[in-house]
């Protein structure tokens, strides 16, 4: 167990606890003390270590110390060329590991100033929200372990293997898919995937409705969630909050509608807006978006048009293999490509895209090699995790753990 | 949002601002304005209250390394504004040992941005609640996103079986640290002097020893 009390951080100063749990006369000597948190916790996502001041149960002060899985992503970046960067971002979030690619593949795409042909659009905003479906199982049905529910996990990693499943046809692995391309995709849909795609969304409903049946209305799960961490909309824009955390508080953001990026603008999708903006609220935003992403699976299964997967820009993306085999030409182009890569023009640019966990950003400086000067990595946990302190103040203890639940924490991408 | 829309933008931004403001440019469909360094404050406030600028959100900070300026680092502020849907960045110029003026008080997710600036460059941010380092190691040494910070570092860590406690030795590689620049003096390389170039540069070449 690693919930330990520090026994020399005890001041020894005695107060009075404002919770007791008995009748009015009976006062309760409580010593306010702090207490650590994991960084080795079931409960705390990944290594998230807490430095938590609490008055009896009551957070006080709640410190997170962050960077234990701290990899220096972005200094491996300036030593990498762009495309040998790509498997850096499946490792960020990695439960969503796609959209974490097309953030930076539509930066790299944007200094370049090209862009991906039509089926390649269509592919990535497919698994985009493929991707996005994979990341709300885990956070929907982890948050509700945190708070008591055992089942929905047990149920959700079984859908989220069946989506595993499909990123293993398209891109050879589960988890880190290193699918996306400056360009477009690295290789064509298999045959007969999207039909497979398209069963998953017509049986995955069902699945939904029994979630929901398990936490929607469920006594104890609205006790833990609702009203626990509440976050106005002033607070939320103040502290950089966004994604399902901001539009748990009533704001109607998503860049997928307001900025929209690939194929986004012909997709017909809503955009759920919490009232309360409490767990429960961003619970349920978090359900609705997975309604949601799988009308814009199906629009993308239905309308996928045929053509290249990938830019014809030899310059860019590498020819076929079996070109190769013929042309001089082309096996001169993959050599450099796949040595050298391509060089990128000077200047800058901040792309960012709506990743299921918020605005995922990249911002990208390049001066005119073959490797980013600096690329920064706009992580949306990194923003929320920060909000944990005002949003822990003055709830319980395991509260607290439903907040951390509720903002769908990574540390992939909180590190870097 | 077009080049012509951000670029109105850009002036209304200096007119308001004035000689606060150094540089304005649109690259790539996107804002920057170059600011002087301690009217940071002065600048995010107003972008953030002027009802038609309007940049609520500060989404991000960062910092850019050059080594070769008089003032090496370049700190970047992204904002957003929800209301009128656009996104711009501004920029400004410090080196070590000047400290920027903090933006918590005007952005409170400035906080741990700029923590962590602090912690991977090593730019100081005055007036700020709690200058911690962020991400790297308790007890780490030096600001690793510096440009002349080694990729491997110079310390690695071990479990010590003796000592029964983790240990930090010098980095030991078994092999060189190979960077290849790809820097070809054929192609695409104008700004580069390789060794030998000099002579070429030199106005008459026989009076060379």
């Amino acid at each position: 167990m690693s919930m330990t009390v520090s026994t020399e951080s005890a001041t020894g100063v005695v107060t009075t606890g404002p919770i007791s749990a008995s009748g009015p006369e009976t006062k309760t000597q409580i010593k306010p003390y702090t207490m650590n948190f994991g960084p080795q916790h079931p409960a705390a996502h990944g290594v998230l270590r807490l430095v938590m001041e609490l008055n009896g149960e009551v957070v006080e002060r709640c410190d997170p110390h962050i960077g234990l899985l701290h990899r220096g992503t972005e200094k491996l970046i300036e030593y990498k060329t762009y495309v040998q960067a790509v498997p850096y971002f499946d490792r960020l979030d990695y439960v969503s590991p796609m959209c974490m690619e097309h953030a930076y593949v539509l930066g790299i795409e944007n200094l370049l100033q090209i862009k991906a042909p039509l089926r390649a659009q269509y592919i990535r905003v497919l698994f985009s929200e493929i991707t996005r479906i994979l990341n709300h199982i885990l956070s929907i049905t982890t948050g509700a372990l945190d708070v008591g529910a055992i089942t929905p996990a047990l149920w959700g990693f079984e859908e989220r293997e069946i989506l595993m499943e499909f990123y293993e046809r398209v891109s050879g692995a589960r988890l880190h898919a290193n699918y996306f391309r400056p360009g477009g995709v690295a290789w064509d849909l298999p045959d007969g995937l999207l039909d497979d795609i398209w069963a998953f969304t017509e049986r995955y409903p069902k699945f939904m409705d029994d979630l929901e049946s398990l936490l929607t209305e469920n006594r104890i799960f609205k006790q833990r969630t609702v009203d626990i961490g509440i976050v106005t909309k002033e607070e939320a824009l103040d502290w950089a909050f966004t994604g399902p955390m901001l539009r748990g508080s009533g704001v109607a953001w998503d860049l997928r509608k307001s900025q929209p990026y690939e194929v986004y603008d012909r997709m017909e999708f809503d955009v759920p807006v919490g009232l309360t903006g409490d767990c429960w609220a961003r619970y349920l935003v978090r359900m609705e978006e997975m309604r949601q992403s799988l009308r814009i699976i199906r629009q993308c299964c239905k309308e996928m048009p045929a053509g290249p997967y990938k830019i014809e820009d030899r310059k860019v993306s590498p020819p076929p293999r079996g070109e190769m085999k013929r042309s001089m030409e082309a096996l001169i182009h993959h050599f450099k490509l796949f040595t050298e890569g391509f060089h990128v023009p000077a200047g800058e640019t901040y792309t960012a895209i709506e990743a299921p966990k918020g605005e995922f950003g990249v911002y990208l400086v390049s001066d005119g090699t073959n490797k980013p000067y600096r690329c920064k990595i706009r992580a949306p946990g990194f923003a929320h995790l920060q909000g944990l302190d005002f949003m822990s103040k003055g709830h319980m203890l395991a509260d607290a753990v439903a907040n951390i639940a509720s903002m769908d924490i990574v540390f992939g991408e909180i590190d870097r | 949002m077009s080049e012509q829309a951000l670029k109105e933008l850009g002036d209304v931004i200096a007119a308001k601002l004035g000689g606060d403001v150094l540089k304005v440019e649109v690259r790539l469909g996107e804002l920057m304005v170059t600011v002087k360094r301690p009217a940071i404050l002065t600048v995010l406030t107003a972008l953030r209250d002027d009802p038609a600028i309007r940049f609520e959100q500060l989404t991000d900070i960062t910092a850019v390394d050059y080594p070769d300026r008089v003032e090496r680092f370049e700190v970047v502020y992204q904002l957003l504004s929800y209301t009128h849907n656009r996104r711009m960045r501004v920029k400004l110029a410090t080196d070590e040992d000047t400290p920027v003026p903090s933006a918590v008080s005007v952005f409170s997710a400035a906080n741990w941005f700029e923590r962590e600036v602090w912690d991977l460059f090593g730019i100081f941010f005055e007036n700020h609640p709690d200058l911690r380092r962020i991400l790297t190691d308790y007890g780490f040494e030096g600001h690793p996103f510096r440009k002349d910070f080694p990729l491997t570092g110079y310390v690695e860590a071990r479990y010590d079986e003796d000592q029964k406690r983790v240990i930090y030795e010098p980095v030991r590689l078994t092999q060189d640290f190979r960077a290849f620049d790809f820097l070809s003096p054929w192609e695409g390389m104008t700004n580069v002097m390789l060794p030998g170039d000099e002579k070429a540069a030199l106005q008459d070449g026989s009076k060379k020893p």
